[in-house]
């Protein structure tokens, strides 16, 4: 008998016009010790499931047919306090953002405490010895002193290991872990994985997994199951539906994956569903002005760049402490090429876009710009004409458009501020890049939340693009988007580079996709560069340690299928 | 965090010394204090007199400079009306506000939040709307008009209430009570209401859309998902969050209750600052004017470093230097 068991289940949100069917008689089992994986792109239901099997749908929410099995007991259709005793007790749950599941204003221990108090009840003495094992279990150095902290003196991956310890306080039979390492570093996300597998084996938990990530899935998991619109379309061993998948979304799906061993000159785009937007680059690079790319010499170069940070304000001068966080960093960026920039978060990757940006003023060092000193410009009008030049993409398309602006006064406004053109001119290259783009002059009468977020990411491009900028600086366009999305992302930004010759600074985490865009790549480590090397030979053969660290810890793929991958000659 | 008060006492005496100011550069509008000081049968001899005397003749800053030389000193002058020094008669009227606006502070927080977090929980209970429905009656009457209604329903026609003055008082050292008699606590009732009614309907509706967006985070979400009851998750996880962006308004409030405690003071006749206040702005009383501007404007620079320093104690994100490791 298998631990939990989903039978022909369906949930519906009944809305003002219509009902809409979050998921669609979806069958699942796991069994203990397990990890099943749930993966699909967001809107596919994957997250429904595990609030329906928490008994924590949203209202209007209802299970609408179909049964959750526990352990044989049907745990669907609970009462209220019923389904709570089961909840953390039999079941628990790890939510995606370990910086806002946590109370800020509690300690771990309290929290601890709290749930193992709320489950087994017990004297305080013997909920805090508890607490203390499992802050241990999880991996947290110096449990004594740890426990007592709050949670915003915890680093991401050390606050993920506390849910976990709050997930397991009462030895559940199930966990439900909704995207746990979408939010982490990649060496993090390791270590957080490795946990959850090592807890599955060794307390025979039964873990379903859902994540929009194939590499997750392929390293983590035992089974998989993938879901589209609501609807199962693919379920089994991993290894088998990631190596020989049957159906056609699976197989685009895979096909979407950006590989580290493996470069491409394009990525194949999802076509199940019918969703492909058309890139009209070729008409986009007959009205770009002709840009003749010396590629012998460097658009930029960055010389001694230093930026610091007020870490603890003070009255007086010598009380005040600083944080360094880009050190000492040169490098030249040559003409069209894609220049990458990896690191975990807090290396100062994003801080060097924006000191070249002009978003942050420089504490040391020279930006020279085609000859020109730019880090020192004063003058406005000087400082317009090389912004106009430079533009830049950055990484949430929910917070970087402006929700009260329609689309059209969005794509205009860099045209308006640089007074490049005026009146129906404005209209007609507006109207223009929005065809462009894929998304159609209607566009422009919208409003950005009418946009999902890959098409927000779109209008992002088509803001950049206004200016007829040289020079594009993408701080992580795509980590915020799903596979299928960022392939069309990746690829456009491709194209503007093939096309139009534009030079790219293109910053990420993600390795693979690096691998994928970049000629050339800075590896940055605490404010400095600890490695430039071309992509290839850095993959192949990194100099340092720190890189090959970070290349040991990506996720391998190697078993997913390559069915109709075009690798570049 | 020394530092950090530090810095607060400095812009405090900046805010008073200009508050002051702006006060002075007032005072010539009001009117002028020897028309009233003098009889009928004054000769311009006396007018010039007196306005020596008094250094009525100078300009404002020099004035404002010789009111600031006295204060420091605790010296704020005599009163023209009463020809007493001012701070005796402040003394002598401070208790009956601070009781007033210490009874009304605290109806309106507690039921202010009580109810606040009563309608977030219960959104959709009928209870709650009917609770919201009421409380816009309260955000946009008027106080006086609160305070006739009041007296009108309770005092005229019910004859439950007093209307006016604050019953029997009992003097403790030198500050005079109404805690202690009936009759002192029943004189309390309507003008505490009246005064904290504003108060009380603003807090419940902040209290309740903070706590709404609370309700909706992701810790609430997984202390549910934790198993953790109702009870603690509404009360415990929630609540303390609620109250961070809740107190700055709140202390806010505060000030306001004792400065606006004017206009409930006069429609119930309460013997506090606030009518001092505004006999002194009749007779153009410009020491007592003064010296109760500047009180209110401590009052208010006091509650807000108060306010700041309660962050500390209820977000450990700002009491501890944010190191992650």
């Amino acid at each position: 008998m298998s631990l939990l068991t989903i039978n022909d289940l369906t949930v519906e949100f009944p809305t003002r016009r219509k009902l809409f069917t979050a998921v669609d008689h979806v069958d699942l089992s796991v069994e203990p010790g397990e990890i099943h994986g749930l993966v699909g792109e967001s809107g596919a239901g994957k997250s429904t499931i595990g609030a329906a099997i928490m008994g924590l749908l949203d209202r209007p929410g209802r299970i609408a047919s179909g049964t959750i099995r526990l352990s044989g007991d049907q745990i669907s259709g609970l009462d209220a306090d019923a389904m709570r005793g089961l909840r953390g007790k039999k079941i628990s749950m790890i939510f995606q953002d370990p910086l806002t599941s946590l109370n800020p204003l509690f300690t771990v221990r309290e929290q601890l405490v709290e749930t193992i108090q709320a489950h087994l009840g017990g004297s305080d003495s013997e909920a805090n010895k508890r607490a203390r094992d499992l802050i241990d279990r999880v991996g947290i150095p110096d449990p004594d002193t740890r426990l007592d902290q709050y949670p915003h003196q915890f680093s991401g991956g050390m606050r993920q290991r506390v849910v976990i310890a709050l997930a397991l306080c009462t030895e559940p039979d199930v966990i439900i872990a909704d995207e746990p390492t979408t939010a982490l570093d990649v060496s993090v996300q390791a270590q957080i994985l490795d946990l959850i597998k090592e807890l599955a084996t060794e307390r025979q938990v039964g873990v379903i997994l859902i994540t929009h990530d194939m590499g997750v899935i392929a390293d983590t998991t035992d089974k998989v199951t993938v879901m589209y619109a609501g609807k199962v379309v693919e379920s089994g061993p991993t290894s088998r539906v990631m190596g020989q998948p049957t159906h056609e979304y699976t197989k685009s799906l895979i096909a979407a994956v950006p590989r580290p061993t493996l470069k491409l000159h394009r990525f194949p785009q999802i076509s199940y569903g019918g969703r492909e937007t058309r890139f009209a680059i070729e008409d986009m690079a007959r009205h770009w002005p002709k840009v003749d790319n010396d590629t012998s010499k460097p658009v930029f170069e960055i010389r001694n760049l230093t930026k610091k940070f007020l870490q603890k304000r003070g009255l007086l001068p010598w009380d005040r402490t600083y944080f360094t966080a880009v050190d000492d960093v040169s490098f030249d960026i040559r003409a069209g090429e894609v220049f990458g920039v990896v690191g975990e978060s807090g290396s100062g990757k994003s801080t060097v876009a924006r000191m070249i940006a002009g978003l942050y003023p420089v504490d040391g060092g020279t930006i020279t710009f085609e000859g020109q000193t730019v880090s020192d410009l004063t003058n406005k009008a000087a400082l317009d004409a090389y912004r106009k030049n430079i533009q830049m993409i950055f990484q949430d398309p929910y917070s970087s458009l402006n929700p009260r602006m329609r689309v059209d006064e969005i794509v205009a406004e860099p045209i308006r501020h640089h007074k490049l053109m005026d009146g129906a001119d404005i209209k007609r290259r507006v109207d223009e890049l929005l065809d462009q783009v894929g998304l159609g002059h209607e566009a422009g009468l919208k409003y950005p939340h009418e946009f999902s977020g890959g098409q927000r990411q779109r209008i992002s491009i088509a803001r950049a693009l206004a200016t007829q900028p040289r020079f594009l600086i993408c701080d992580e366009p795509t980590s915020a988007l799903d596979v299928s999305i960022q392939a069309q992302i990746l690829n456009i930004l491709k194209d503007l580079q093939e096309h139009l010759g534009l030079t790219l600074l293109f910053i990420s985490h993600d390795l693979p996709v690096v691998r994928q865009m970049c000629d050339r790549v800075a590896v940055m480590k605490q404010g400095k560069v600890v490695e430039l090397q071309e992509t290839n030979d850095l993959f192949a053969n990194p100099q340092t340690e720190y890189a090959s660290e970070l290349l040991r810890l990506m996720p391998k793929l190697d078993d997913l299928s390559i069915e109709g991958l075009s690798p570049e000659a | 965090m020394f530092a950090y008060i530090v810095r607060r006492m400095f812009q405090s005496v900046i805010v008073l010394l200009v508050v002051g100011l702006v006060a002075f550069s007032m005072f010539r509008f009001v009117g002028d204090p020897i028309d009233n000081m003098l009889g009928q049968e004054r000769t311009q001899a006396d007018i010039d007199r007196l306005r020596g005397e008094l250094g009525l003749d100078k300009p404002f800053p020099v004035q404002y400079f010789k009111f600031l030389q006295g204060a420091v000193q605790g010296n704020f002058g005599v009163s023209y009306r009463q020809g007493r020094p001012v701070s005796t008669i402040i003394a002598e009227r401070a208790p009956a506000t601070l009781e007033l606006a210490f009874v009304s502070g605290f109806l309106a927080i507690t039921m202010g939040i009580a109810l606040g977090v009563f309608t977030a929980i219960r959104r959709q209970g009928i209870a709650a709307n009917v609770i919201m429905t009421v409380s816009l009656i309260g955000v946009s009457l008027p106080t006086f008009l609160i305070g006739i209604l009041l007296i009108y329903i309770f005092s005229v026609e019910l004859d439950l209430l007093p209307s006016f003055g604050r019953g029997e008082t009992v003097m403790i050292g030198n500050w005079s009570t109404g805690f202690l008699t009936s009759s002192g606590l029943k004189a309390l009732i309507l003008p505490a209401i009246t005064l904290g009614l504003y108060q009380m309907t603003l807090i419940m509706r902040l209290v309740r859309s903070e706590m709404l967006e609370v309700l909706r985070a992701d810790y609430v979400r997984f202390a549910r998902a934790r198993g953790l009851s109702d009870r603690v998750i509404n009360f415990r996880h929630a609540l303390k969050n609620t109250l961070v962006p809740v107190i700055t308004i709140t202390g806010l409030q505060l000030g306001s209750i004792i400065a606006f405690a004017i206009i409930t003071e006069t429609v119930f006749q309460w013997p506090g600052v606030g009518l001092l206040f505004i006999n002194a702005i009749q007779f153009v009383d410009i020491p007592v004017m003064a010296a109760y501007l500047m009180l209110i404007s401590v009052m208010f620079v006091t509650i807000n470093l108060i306010v700041d320093l309660l962050y500390y104690a209820i977000d450990p994100r700002l009491r501890v230097d944010a190191r992650a490791t």
